[in-house]
């Protein structure tokens, strides 16, 4: 399972590096990123869906099959 | 300014300086929510106010029909030709794509969250000490006594403006808030002072630059030109404005609402994990900023018959109590996880001082209560602003031994 922001949707309110440090971070322009290539383990998953069950423009998905 | 008749009816003449409103707005809005899809008023020359999340949502999404020409609701509208509302230049807030992204790229770098997570000290400091001032007095004051104070400390250590200036600030902040309704031929001459201050802080910068906001300012560019002065002047205006009374009244509205639920006091100083969670809802239950728009063309939105040159009053504090997007919406829920708020705006004009909202907000909160971790309202004469920015400016409070 793996984990992506869409940067066209993404406006940089910052909740997911702040609620899920480990899986996210930030760029210059404070927008959020994922860190490495998103792959999610079992101890994982479940802060990133906290993360996107925040994101207020719904930038962020999760992408059950890879 | 005209005397004006109390509303009877929301629905057909809404008016956000109601005093009905200013004083408890939230049933109001759930009884919009009820009834009618958008309310329509004829004061201010005609405008709108959705009351639900999704018709919020997709007005800030969508830049095509609605401008952000001018954003504070006046009686007078400016013509689109005259750049930019409403206070004689402020950038990217008053802009449209495609110039929006050019403004605001320029400022994001300052606001993200690598230099700001670096003030906490200082903002930590700055509420040590306001709180130390205090510390002999039988009553305090949340709001007048600390909140009040926190924002225009911070922002003149952003800016490097001198720190003995920062009543000066909250002047400026006044004056622009205040004098938002008058022509601007009337308006220019009383923003004299504020701009030979800003001038006198600028040219200081040229001449001796160091690592702040206004330095960065003057070393950006934009297609490899300097921003000229008037931009830069703009851009600290739109820092002053948008960063002082939204973050006052959020950190108010939060010590209000410790003060009248101690339960909600006890979780917070028993478990301040909870902080991140609890700030979140602070903001979202609270959201003290209502945006507006103007229509650009005639169109027919929800049902509602919008004119061009209507007015859109963009209720993201409504939004945040829309219980078809929140789960008991109408509940404060401190360690609420699901928590998509809005009060930061939404789209391509998502607040771009969030992070240092945020952190200020949360610093003040963690100081207060751990300097006081018992308190109450000492009085009911608590005092809530009126306009688009909403908060107490007045919490007399009681220290509970
Ligand atoms: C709790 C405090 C704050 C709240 C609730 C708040 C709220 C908002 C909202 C709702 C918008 C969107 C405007 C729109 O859609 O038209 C906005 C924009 C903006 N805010 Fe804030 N704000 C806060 C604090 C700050 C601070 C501290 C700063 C800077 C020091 C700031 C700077 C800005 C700027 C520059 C914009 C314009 C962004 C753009 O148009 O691209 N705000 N704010
Ligand atoms: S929460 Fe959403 S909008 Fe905010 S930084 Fe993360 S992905 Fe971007």
């Amino acid at each position: 399972m793996k984990v992506v922001i869409d940067a066209e949707r993404c406006q940089g309110h910052g909740r997911c590096f702040s609620l899920a440090p480990g899986i996210f971070e930030f760029d210059d322009l404070g927008n959020g990123v994922v860190i490495g290539d998103g792959t999610l383990t079992d101890e994982t998953i479940e802060l990133a869906r906290l993360a996107q069950s925040n994101c207020p423009e719904h930038a962020i998905s999760i992408e059950e099959s890879a | 300014m005209t005397d004006k008749q109390p509303v009877k009816d929301f629905a057909t003449d809404w008016d956000h300086t109601d005093p009905q409103w200013v004083d408890d707005p939230y049933p109001i809005w759930e009884d919009l929510r009820g009834r009618c899809p958008v309310a329509h008023t004829e004061r201010f020359n005609g405008g709108w106010f959705p009351a639900t999340h999704e018709m919020v949502s997709a007005i800030a999404n969508d830049t095509e029909h609605f401008t952000s020409r001018m954003v504070v609701v006046v009686n007078e509208k400016h013509p689109p030709d005259e750049l930019p509302a409403p206070i004689g230049g402020a950038p990217p807030i008053t802009s449209d794509p495609p110039f929006h992204q050019i403004a605001r790229r320029l400022l994001l770098p300052a606001f993200a969250p690598g230099p700001v997570n670096a003030l906490e000290p200082q903002i930590r400091a700055l509420c040590s000490r306001l709180l130390d001032a205090v510390a002999d007095k039988e009553s305090l004051d949340g709001a007048s006594d600390y909140a009040q104070f926190i924002p225009p400390g911070v922002i003149a250590r952003m800016l490097g403006f001198p720190e003995q200036d920062e009543d000066l600030f909250r002047e400026f902040v006044h004056l622009v808030l205040d004098l938002v309704d008058l022509p601007t031929e009337e308006r220019e001459p009383l923003f004299e002072p504020m701009t030979a201050y800003f001038d006198a802080q600028i040219e200081d910068h040229r001449l001796n630059p160091r690592d702040d906001v206004t330095s960065y300012l003057l070393n950006a560019e934009i297609n490899g030109e300097k921003l000229a002065i008037e931009h830069i002047r703009g851009t600290m205006v739109l820092i002053l404005v948008a960063g002082i009374d939204t973050t006052w009244s959020a950190i108010g509205s939060s010590i209000w609402h410790l003060a009248t639920h101690p339960d909600d006091l006890a979780r917070l100083v028993n478990e301040p994990e909870l902080m991140p969670l609890a700030v979140e809802e602070f903001l979202r239950f609270y959201a003290p900023v209502t945006m507006a728009r103007l229509v650009n063309d005639d169109l027919d939105f929800y049902g509602a018959a919008m004119k061009k040159d209507d007015w859109i009053l963009l209720g993201f504090p409504a939004a945040n109590r829309d219980p078809a997007a929140f789960k008991d919406a109408d509940k404060f829920v401190i360690d609420r996880l699901e928590n998509r708020h809005l009060a930061f705006g939404l789209g391509i004009h998502r607040c771009a001082g969030s992070n240092l909202a945020r952190l200020e907000l949360r610093v003040a909160i963690e100081e207060f209560i751990k300097r006081y971790p018992r308190f109450e309202l000492s009085g009911q004469d608590v005092t809530w602003a009126q306009g688009q920015v909403r908060g107490p400016r007045s919490i007399p409070l009681r220290v509970v031994a």
